[in-house]
């Protein structure tokens, strides 16, 4: 990676400025806001902005500071999201050897195989060897209750908060020619595109959200809320096209992508909230929830978006 | 300084949240009575408190145990102040409630676990007497029902490396002991108030 380079600067000083503008509308919203229930959404929609600038300095901070400093965001990233993930899923004593293995050594060796550039093994270490290891090691801890279900959803926490999120920073150890030591652009392209996703569906949502798409899984997910906002992040993605290897079109198209599995991904988290019967994942991000629901929708987008990259541009 | 110090590592490493349901972290004399899944129960109740009520509150703790080595000697009385009380061969000189009414008497409130040993099912068993004899010998002491959520999870028996499974510490609205309330219906209340919490 090479940076600060000119584009990067410019696109952090146009975050910067529409989070300000943000903070403003929000401050002003605040002070003109009647109701019980209309106070409430502001003071939400505040707590999203303020902990969009803490996000924002943070991601921005691991991209200066370079790979393995966004590596090891995102693998604490990871380790924050299976811990809201296992804690929701009801596991017995006799998972605990599995737990620790998959917090402390399957986690962390996701992202050191990954920043060593082993290719090979950081595609194979989760689906592969952690899918045989930890059933063989819940069942030498001797208890058959549920067996299936509970290696099924240690399992299910390590691919969605360890093996897709890793996709993310993975698009830095991609060779791309002529966009060599750009990757970072990349990452950030995909990261802009799912968060401001989440972001404009939930504006176009509450602006003139009519129709539910899923009215027991998500409610607060609409047809208008999809379409806008999803057409929003495709039209942000296209605008962001010259710090990518893509064409104007190119961009659109890699966008939609992020923008329909960042979708998908959302729904089906609010499956497994909803049966567990809580509204977050966690309290980390205030107004947001916990890491898993700012990010379930980048861990689906992740994968796809760089298999795309790494087939048609390398 | 170093109780500080372990509240903190303690606190990272359970993400551990307090939600006050019902009362407020206030300095009053209170006796805060919980369900008991973990060597390390009393260690998450007692850091859940703020700063200046956790000096004025004292964990009970298993006087065999804690005598163990000079480590957990010192753990135990510089750092937690636990009023250690006897598990076994208890006889009416060295009645663990004695300890419990000296520290009551000097001005500081208690942690105290009434099932007497932990549930390792994770389910809440029957309290022990003790926790109404504290209620009827000091009626101006409010009863705060508290639920510890997952510490089983992050530790449970016979392991020796935890996992970071998130701990939640729930604290309901504090109970007393009615006017004519037989022994067996004020610890069934009690235990329902704890069961209340964990239904919340």
């Amino acid at each position: 990676m090479n940076l600060p380079d000119e584009q990067t600067l410019w696109i952090f000083g146009g975050f910067f400025l529409a989070l300000t503008v943000a903070t403003v509308i929000g401050w002003i919203l605040q002070r003109t806001a009647t109701g019980e229930s209309g106070a409430k959404v502001i003071r939400n929609l505040n707590e999203r902005v303020f902990a969009w600038w803490v996000m924002v300095g943070v991601f921005g901070a691991a991209i200066a500071l370079g790979t393995t400093a966004a590596m090891t965001l995102f693998g604490l990233m990871s380790f924050l999201a299976l811990r809201e993930f296992i804690t929701l899923t009801p596991t017995k004593p006799a998972d605990h050897r599995s737990l620790f293995w998959a917090f402390f050594i399957i986690t962390p060796l996701q992202y050191v195989t990954l920043a060593s550039g082993w290719y090979g093994m950081t595609v194979l270490l989760i689906p592969v060897y952690a899918f045989l290891f930890i059933p063989i090691r819940t069942a030498l801890a001797g208890d058959a209750t549920d067996f299936l279900t509970r290696t099924a959803k240690i399992q299910w926490g390590l691919m969605v908060c360890a093996y897709f999120l890793s996709y993310a920073p993975g698009l830095l150890v991609l060779d791309i020619p002529d966009y060599e030591d750009q990757d970072a652009k990349l990452l950030f392209f995909l990261v802009a595109v799912a968060q401001s996703s989440d972001v404009f569906q939930y504006i176009w949502g509450k602006l003139c959200g009519r129709h539910k798409i899923a009215p027991h899984v998500s409610p607060n997910k609409t047809v208008e809320g999809l379409l806008g906002g999803g057409l929003s992040a495709i039209a942000l993605g296209a605008a962001l096209w010259p710090i990518t290897p893509f064409t104007p079109l190119q961009a659109a198209g890699m966008a939609a992508i992020i923008v329909v599995m960042g979708f998908f991904g959302g729904l089906v988290m609010s499956a497994i909230k909803r049966d567990r019967g809580v509204k977050d994942y966690g309290e980390l991000l205030p107004g947001h929830g916990g890491m898993l629901d700012r990010i379930d929708s980048l861990c689906f987008a992740a994968p796809v978006f760089f298999h795309a990259v790494r087939f048609w541009f390398t | 300084m170093m109780a500080r110090l372990i509240a903190l590592l303690a606190r990272l490493f359970t993400g551990a949240t307090s939600r006050w349901r019902g009362c407020a972290p206030e300095p009053r004399l209170r006796i805060y009575f919980a369900n008991h899944t973990s060597n390390l129960d009393f260690l998450l109740l007692w850091m859940s408190l703020p700063q200046q009520i956790r000096a004025r509150t004292r964990p009970i703790a298993a006087h065999d145990y804690w005598t163990g080595d000079p480590l957990r000697r010192w753990l135990a009385s510089s750092v937690f102040r636990a009023v250690l009380i006897e598990r076994k061969k208890v006889t009416r000189e060295n009645s663990p409630l004695v300890p419990m009414c000296e520290a009551l008497r000097a001005g500081d409130s208690l942690i105290i676990f009434p099932e007497g040993g932990r549930n390792l099912s994770g389910e809440i068993g029957e309290f022990k007497p003790g926790l109404h004899h504290l209620a009827r010998e000091f009626p101006e002491v409010e009863l705060v029902p508290v639920f510890i959520e997952n510490l089983n999870r992050v530790l449970p028996k016979g392991e020796f490396l935890p996992v970071p499974i998130l701990c939640s510490v729930y604290f309901g609205p504090p109970l007393k002991l009615e006017a004519d309330e037989e022994k067996g219906a004020f610890l069934d209340r009690a235990r329902n108030a704890v069961l209340a919490l964990r239904a919340s």
